[in-house]
Order: structure tokens, then sequence, then C-alpha cells
């Protein structure tokens, strides 16, 4: 059957199973908005096309699908390009299909022609310009296959505008020519009988766990390797959520803004199982001195991360999840020949490192409100049942520190990247994903207002998130740092608490506005947020700007340097830093 | 430090070198010669690249290199085990009182006069990076007017080729 390559694209789409496209068309991309009228696929009309590649990630990170978006040739594939850098280092998978110019212009420096795939190269997992109609459903088809399997990413497809009016002939591709692409998922077995070995004999053994784990969906078997070998684990920025905070096994979060707890266990361990993680500057702190005593098992689909940072003493490819459950067997295995292996010391003192040196703030009566009583409501108050969203910044790692996670694909964030503006439309993707699920962002006033014209799809789509900006008037971390590295010295850090009027820009774009500046107020603004299911919320935290993230490594520093901030006695610190465990 | 010979054999498809290029200077690799063109396979093209880094770099840009959807195969040569050549084309300036000493040279190397020139003399030389350093040393004094090379080739020694495992295909979801 005759039909245009715009047909065919869409049609592709379809095959691929997609509900839901988050774009928005110009000039070289138009013929595919027209057959998208008729088609199955939902298209969400965005307002900046960063917006609509975010909105697919969180669609993808809470659904664990391929987030598609939409854009057209020039500024609409370049406003793109954050949002699959982002992706990229944070291995999400998402599909892009850009309008090119026609192919004849190409090269000419046309009206709105950049180099997509040029441009795009260095950010996706793999990017094609298709300059033949029939080509087209072959380059979508691949194009969701390459970003799903294996180590997941972005892919882009530039489609050319007289390719998109040309007529073709519909066929569905029967298999995939990639001959130089075959991921491998199937973990080596003598080597997961290696690493069962060195877990049994471990005597302080972590599993530091990485996004890889919450991609191949692998925390049940997580779980059943954690209590089997009674190793504490600490779930990475990428991972938080895979395994429950509330297990006694569980030590938070590692790295900069990690739980001490955690930063001392990678630090004193004999053996760091590596689950999909990859040993980044912001967990290891100055590499050289990151978990100096343990030998390492470094399990994880891509190659190429396995020895990147560290050198792994038994490396394990494969998918985290069937490396997981061939491992669980393959412990069970040791320990049957060789009995157990004996960790009660070690999870005593891990335990005591987390009692004695948890997260802390202090919320006065009647003092500034701070923002980590704001998540730690939001934790409290929606019981934990809800995906909870961030930009970057302190708001991330609040959020990230004092929510309680203990469900997988619960938490979203910007974290290889680290791209401000994150939130808003990454919670309205993840929202228009799980739409039965409560949405919460967690963003900062700086991030907000980067990609908060999203709110008038979030109104227009009807796509009810909430979104609790936590207002310190700063670019906090920005002078965070400052005021530890810098001597005080501020320098453009200042935003303001009121410009914009937080409240009145929520109304204006639909939503219902709230705000709070209280420690006493915030459950019922919160309830009152919570309570409202028919629009998006906006909430405006008027939080103390004074507050620091803490604890903190400080970047190139080693784990061992570890400070755990004001709210700690110099006793406290000094017994920190000498991780001393008390007798009993 | 040291050279490394890598021999990628990749996808004949648009902006593959690009690809290739692009991913070594973004990990921070510096290509001392990259020479490339089509094989005995029609859609396939392979490329000989000379990279200096240490082993354990030369390993992460490999691994980085077989990430690439158009790559198919990727062998590092060892010197000892692979025949590596190399042509360069060498203007040398030659009057009448030298021109001898400089073809007799040229004929020492098994090197072929392809044009001649009142005053200069052009050499075709093809050989291992240790022959042709060696050519170029000794024509130096004469005066070398320009130079160009093609970048290192090489093949493996023996019956094997890069190539000779079967390449699966993916089924699509």
């Amino acid at each position: 059957m005759k039909i245009t390559g715009a047909q065919a694209l869409i049609r592709s789409l379809e095959q691929c199973e997609v509900e839901v496209v988050f774009g928005l068309p110009g000039g070289a991309i138009l013929p595919a908005y027209d057959p998208l009228r008729e088609s199955s696929v939902r298209h969400i009309l965005v307002r900046h096309e960063q917006g609509a590649g975010h909105a697919a990630e969180g669609y993808a990170w809470a659904t664990g699908r391929v987030g598609v978006c939409m854009a057209t040739s020039g500024p609409g594939a370049t406003n793109l390009v954050t949002a699959l850098c982002d992706a990229y280092m944070d291995s999400v998978p998402l599909v892009a299909i850009t309008g090119q110019v026609p192919s004849w212009a190409i090269g000419s420096d046309a009206f709105q022609e950049c180099d997509t795939t040029g441009i795009t190269m260095p950010v996706t997992k793999h990017n094609e310009l298709v300059l033949d109609p029939d080509r087209i459903p072959g380059a979508v088809a691949e194009a969701f296959h390459i970003a799903a399997t294996g180590r997941p990413g972005p892919v882009l497809v530039d489609v050319p505008k007289d390719v998109l009016q040309a007529t073709t002939e519909w066929s569905w591709p029967q298999s995939l020519d990639l001959p130089g692409y075959r991921p491998v998922t199937r973990p080596n077995g003598k080597r997961v009988r290696e690493a069962a070995a060195l877990l049994r004999a471990a005597q302080r053994p972590v599993l530091y766990v990485g996004g890889g784990v919450a991609k191949s969906g692998a925390h049940q078997a997580l779980r059943e390797l954690a209590e089997a070998a009674g190793a504490p684990v600490t779930t990475t920025l990428m991972a938080r959520g895979c395994f429950p905070d509330s297990h006694p096994l569980a030590l938070g979060m590692p790295g900069m803004h990690g739980n001490y707890a955690a930063v001392a266990a990678l630090q004193e361990a004999d053996l760091v199982v590596a689950l999909g993680a990859r040993f980044d500057d912001r967990v290891t702190g100055k590499l050289a001195t990151f978990a100096p005593k343990a030998k390492i098992i470094h399990a994880d689909i891509d190659p190429a991360e396995i020895g990147k940072n560290r050198v792994a003493d038994v490396p394990i490819v494969g998918d985290i999840r069937l490396v997981l459950e061939e491992l669980v067997a393959a412990h069970r295995a040791a320990v049957a020949a060789d009995g157990p292996g004996d960790t009660a010391a070690w999870r005593r003192a891990t335990t005591q490192w987390k009692q004695r040196f948890p997260y802390r703030y202090e919320q006065l009566d009647g003092g500034p409100l701070k923002p980590q009583h704001v998540v730690e409501r939001v934790s409290a108050l929606t019981g934990g049942e809800a995906i909870v969203v961030a930009g970057v910044g302190q708001h991330q790692m609040y959020a990230s520190q004092h929510f309680r996670f203990d469900r997988p694909r619960s938490w979203i964030n910007s974290g290889g990247l680290g791209t401000m503006g994150f939130a808003v439309p990454a919670a309205m993707g993840a929202k228009v994903g799980r739409p039965d699920e409560l949405v919460v962002a967690i963003d900062g006033d700086g991030c907000f207002q980067m990609t908060a014209q999203e709110l008038a799809t979030c109104t227009t789509e009807r796509i009810p998130i909430k979104v609790f900006v936590l207002n310190n008037g700063h670019l906090g971390m920005v002078r965070q740092w400052q005021e530890l590295f810098y001597d005080e010295r501020y320098s453009e850090v200042h935003l303001g608490f009121e410009v914009p009027d937080y409240v009145k820009l929520a109304e204006a774009y639909g939503a219902l506005g709230l705000r709070c500046e209280r420690a006493e107020d915030v459950d019922a603004t919160l309830e009152k947020a919570l309570a409202t299911s028919d629009q998006a919320v906006v909430v405006d935290f008027r939080v103390d700007a004074h507050e620091g993230v803490f604890p903190m490594v400080p970047a190139g520093r080693s784990n061992d340097e570890i400070i755990l901030g004001p709210e700690f006695s110099p006793e406290e610190q000094a017994a920190a830093t000498r991780r001393e465990v008390r007798a009993g | 430090m040291s050279t490394h010979t890598v021999s990628v054999l990749v996808e004949d498809r648009p902006g593959v070198l690009a690809r290739i290029a692009g991913l070594f200077s973004r990990r921070g690799f510096n290509i001392d010669s990259l020479a490339v063109g089509p094989t005995e396979d029609p859609g396939r093209s392979r490329m000989t690249i000379v990279v200096d880094c240490a082993e354990m770099p030369l390993e992460q840009v490999t691994k980085q290199l077989n990430k690439l959807v158009h790559v198919l195969k990727i062998v590092e040569l060892e010197p000892a085990r692979a025949v590596e050549r190399e042509l360069v084309l060498v203007k040398v300036k030659a009057d009448p009182a030298v021109r001898y000493q400089i073809v007799e040279l040229a004929e020492m190397f098994r090197a072929k006069i392809v044009d001649v020139a009142p005053e200069a003399l052009t050499i075709e030389a093809t050989g291992s990076p240790d022959k042709v350093a060696a050519m170029l040393e000794l024509l130096d004094p004469y005066g070398i007017r320009e130079l160009v090379r093609t970048g290192r080739v090489a093949l493996a020694r023996g019956a094997k080729g890069i190539a000779d495992k079967p390449l699966r295909v993916a089924r699509p979801a």
C-alpha cells in the first residue's frame, strides 16, 4: 500500500506501541503532524522543546518504557539537545524524532537548518538521518530497539521534509539489520561463582547499587541477595527506591551529600559489589582513596564501564537482573558448600553509624522554615506513596535525603548531567505515564523558572502534578559553595523570594497557587495541595536561605574527609572521622 | 605511552568516520594516523587507526568504540604478528649534481621515482613504519619539499580474517 513518509513515520510509532509523544510542530516536521490527527498516538503539545525532551524522560523513568519526543529542524532540534544529553548521561531510553530541511537543501544553510545528527552525535546512543522514505520504518524500529536494550539511551531519527512528503510502500521490518549491535545480557557463570565466593567470605561487604538496578527491574533479586548475604546496601542518587529505606540493611545514599553510614561503610568495606553503578566522581570523591580496603565486584551491562574508573577484581558483564538472580543462586550454593559468612559485627557497626550520624537539621518553633522539614512532611503525609521528581541542587539533595523511598521507580531526577529545569516537565511526563500515581516535583526556585512554562501544558492537557518549590531566593547550591569555598563572597546567586510571584504565576497558568512561610502551616498547606486533583498545584515554600546540604565531601577530596555539618558537635565529628564503633 | 595499531571493521554508512574520530577526541585521545577504505565486502569499510596511549586507556577507547552501532569488530594488531605498511610520496630537491645519489637511495628502499622535474624528484615508497622512517631520514639532508603519507594500514598475519565469526542479527521488539 502506498502511503507518505509521514504516514509511515506515524504508523511506525504505532507499531512500536507508542502511547504518547511530547512535541511541538514547526516547518520541517509539519508533514508528520497531519497523520498524527488520526493516529492512536496521543500527542502532548509542550511549550518548549526542552520540556518535550524532559517529559519523555520522566515518562521513561516512571514506566520503564521508551519515551518519545518530537520537534522540528534547527532550533526545535537544538532545544532537544539538553534533554538528549541528560538522557544519555542517565541511560534513559528515549526516541527523538526531528524534522529536517528538504534533502536537496541540506548543507545550504537553509532556513531552520542545522546539522542535527552532527550536533547530537556525542549525546545520543545512536542517530540517523533518513534519506529514503522506504527506510523510515526500519530506522524507527531500530531506534526503539537500540534505545530500550543493552544500556538504555537516547536515539534520534532525523527526517527531511521531502522524505516525509514522498510516497513509499508500507512494510514493517521482520528483522533488524544491526550486525554491530549485540549487547551482552547473560553473565558469565564462572565470574558469577567467583563473585559469590567473595561475597560469602567477606566480613564487611557493601552492595553499591546504581541506576542499572532500577532500569533492569532487579529490586526483588537485590533484596534477596542483600538478605542472604547480610550485606548492607547503599543506593546511589540514580537508585533511590531500589532498596527500601525502611529496611534494616539500608544505609541510604553514598557520595558527596550522602548518608554518613553509606560513605563510611564503603570506606571500611572489604568487598564492594557495584551493581549497575559507574563509580561516578560524586560517589567516589577522590578516586584514589575510595573504598581503599575493598575488593571490587563490578557488574554492569556496559562493558566500557567496567575498569573505567576503578579496576574490578571480578568483572561481570550482563543485565543486572540476570546477574543478581544468578548471584543469589551461586551465593546459596557457596553457603551450602562452605557454610554461611558472618557479617554480624559489620551490620552492628553500620547500623550504629546510621543511628548516631543521621541527616540532621533543626526546625525551631517560630524559626525560619527549613527545606528538610518540608520534604519530611511531604514524605509523611503521602506515606511515601508518591513519585518524587527533582531538578538539580540543594532541593534535589534534600528530596533524596529526607523522602523515605520504599518503592522502585518512585524517584526521578537529573543525576549525571545535573540539568536545572528538569523537574516540572519530567514530573509532567511521569504523570502521563502513570496517571494513577501521585506525582510530586520537589523543585528549587532557580530550577523552576527554567521550565515553568510547561505548567501551561499541564493545565491544557489536564496533567495534575504537584510542584513544591523550596524557594530560598537563591541558586542555593552555588551559594553554599561560595559560602564554604569562596569566603562567603556571594556572586550572582541571589534571585529574590518575590520575583516572580509564584502564586500569581501558578494562577496565570491555570494552576492552583499556594504559599507557605511557617513550619506550623506546612501540613495544612500540603493537605490542601494533596487534596487538589483536578489541576496542577504550585506551592511556594519560603525556606531558610542559609540552610546548607550536609553531610558534605568537598569536591575532589577524599570521602574520609566527610563533614557532618553544623548540627554536629566537634566530638561527634571526631568520632565520625575515626569511624568509631562503640562496644556493646 | 606507546603507539598501538587498531583495526576497526565498520559498516559503510554516512558519518561513520565522524563518529569514530569524534569519539577519540571526546574521550581525550590523539590519533597519530587513520586510514580508511572499502573491504572485500561492499557494505563494509576498514579503518586502521594508530593511537598513542597507555594500555588501560586503550582498552577504554576500544570498549567505547565497540558501543558504536556501526562498528562491527575491533582488533589491536601487535606489530610482531601483523603486516604493517604505509605509502609515502615525497618530493625531494634534486639538482643534477645529486640526482643520481637520490635515485640510488630510492632503489635501495625499493622505492620508485614517479615524477622528475629539473630541480626535484618525487619518490613513491611503501613499507613498514621503520623502513619509511629510515628512508625519510636519509632523504632529509637533500631537502624535502613536501611529503604526504597515507597513514598506516595493517593486517594480522596468518589465515584468519577479522570477521571470521558470524555476526548476529537482532530481532525487532
